[in-house]
């Protein structure tokens, strides 16, 4: 690698990280990616179903040419338990403007494309590095450490994901505990085309977004319609471990074969079997987001909604790596990477949607809890649309 | 309900770059606590933590996708140190 000093350092080619990357190299600045997996992605799952609107904000009409796998024109919500369910539907009839639409989307592939075009942009991506520390002198960080290799920077994002070890060596992020974070544990299964639509009642293109309240003892379920495959899977918030004797795979299994689900997995044939841990401990959560020299980004800031009927992280992570790019624009222009100048950070992020959506989990989780559904499922889904507030 | 998960074989259709030599988990076999092991065994995603009929306890880091489900439940316990495999290295979802 290069002696030079770079304008700035990623670290992590997830969404944040691609996002700011695509930022600062169109902006003409020096930018250096680094990621530990082969391609951006490959380290990377979800559920999942991304909220196109801050991508559409930096790439109008990304899903015409991005793989998208379906539209979602349908979301589906479920509480159950021992055979029975009940079920409500939205259907929005795809009648959305750009902004306002989301999409299934399986991040080994939609992570490359989005590396294409931060490539495209100018940024360097450099891939199967493992960032294993931060350079830091006096108290300002001003590169990374990978195995023997140093790199500096002006600043350095933190794009590392839900674990962020970088971060909790820094000291702005305690460690994980197991009621901040969900294990989801997902399989990806191939059927037809004409299979999906038929299942699922939708036209090619278009899909379904399912999620399954309290199905079973701890643990939620999930269901997303993509091009020829369906994501189907459950999350536990860790420490509801010690509420079952049940295992995480199992659970996954005990899902599957639940009576209303196995019909529409039927023939279904293994992908891939993934898993990711999930940040759930809302605002209470967010570490130190910005320091001398470093902003972090994405799941590492541990911004994720759960928001009951759906989970949001992807078009957070998007915002936010959007925002601590712009952020280092502006220090640039000033010459100035401190603390107090990248605060604005912080500041922006709070006047963003991201934040309100932070802050609607907490409503939205109270919404949510079991008695309340029990007594009144119909309410608690109407109160969550109305928590949730941002679509 | 019925059917027992079986792991291995979803493992089986993933892609791994194993790193055969080194295990990025460091785990305390001789920890004593049983309890705390079963907990383990049980959050993992992929049985990289198991305990046998006997009541041994075995660890397999390589088919492990890397979640950090045992390090947020255990560390400092069962489990010693965690850190990603070395670049290029562990799982590599194809599809995600």
């Amino acid at each position: 690698m290069s002696e030079e000093k770079f304008d700035c350092i990623i670290v992590g080619g997830g969404l944040a990280g691609l996002t700011a990357a695509y930022v600062l190299a169109g902006a003409g600045l020096d930018t250096l990616l680094v990621e530990k997996g082969n391609y951006s992605g490959a380290k990377n799952m979800t559920g999942g179903r991304l909220y196109g609107h801050s991508l559409e904000r930096l790439i109008p009409g990304f899903a015409e040419s991005a793989p998208v796998e379906r539209r979602i024109v349908k979301e589906r919500f479920s509480r159950g338990a021992d055979g029975e369910l009940t079920t409500m539907e939205y259907d929005n009839a795809g009648l959305s403007a750009p902004e306002g639409e989301s999409y299934a989307v399986l991040r080994g592939v939609f992570d490359r494309w989005l590396a294409d075009r931060a490539e495209e942009q100018g940024a360097m991506l450099v891939y199967g590095v493992r960032v294993d520390d931060l350079l830091v002198q006096d108290g300002k960080v001003c590169g990374v450490i990978a195995g023997v290799e140093e790199m500096e920077a002006d600043t350095v994002i933190l794009a590392d994901g839900v674990n962020s070890l970088l971060a909790q060596k820094l000291g702005y992020k305690p460690v994980l505990r197991p009621d901040q974070a969900a294990v989801g544990v997902k399989e990806l299964l191939g059927l037809s085309e004409e299979a999906i639509n038929q299942r699922f009642d939708v036209d090619s293109g278009k899909g379904v977004a399912w999620i399954f309240n309290g199905c079973g003892d701890v643990y939620d379920g999930f269901l997303y319609t993509n091009k020829d495959s369906v994501s189907v899977g459950v999350t536990m918030m860790l420490e509801d471990i010690d509420k079952t004797e049940n295992s995480v795979p199992q659970m996954l299994e005990d899902f599957k074969n639940s009576p209303q689900i196995a019909p529409l997995l039927e023939g279904g044939r293994l992908l891939e079997y993934s898993a990711h841990l999930i940040p759930e401990g809302g605002v209470g959560m967010l570490p130190q987001l910005y320091g001398d020299g470093v902003l972090i980004a994405g799941d590492a800031a541990a911004l994720c909604a759960n928001l009951g009927f759906t989970l949001r992280g992807m078009d957070l992570a998007v915002e936010s790596g959007r925002l601590a790019a712009e952020t280092v624009l502006a220090a640039k222009e000033q010459g100035d990477f401190s603390a107090q100048t990248l605060s604005a950070y912080q500041a922006v992020l709070s006047d963003s949607f991201v934040m309100a959506c932070m802050k609607g989990e907490a409503a939205c989780r109270a919404a949510v809890k079991a008695d309340n559904c029990k007594d009144d499922p119909l309410g608690v889904f109407n109160g969550l649309m109305s928590e949730a507030g941002i679509r | 309900m019925a059917a027992k998960v079986n792991v291995a074989e979803k493992l089986g259709v993933n892609k791994f770059h194993t790193d055969e030599h080194n295990s990025h988990i460091d785990v305390d076999m001789e920890y004593p606590d049983k309890n705390e092991i079963d907990r383990v065994v049980r959050v993992c995603p992929a049985s990289v933590y198991s305990v046998d009929e006997n009541g041994v306890f075995f660890f397999e880091y390589l088919g492990c996708l890397e979640c950090g489900s045992c390090k947020a439940l255990s560390e400092g316990k069962l489990i010693k140190a965690w850190n990603y495999p070395s670049g290029t290295l562990g799982i590599e979802y194809r599809l995600g």
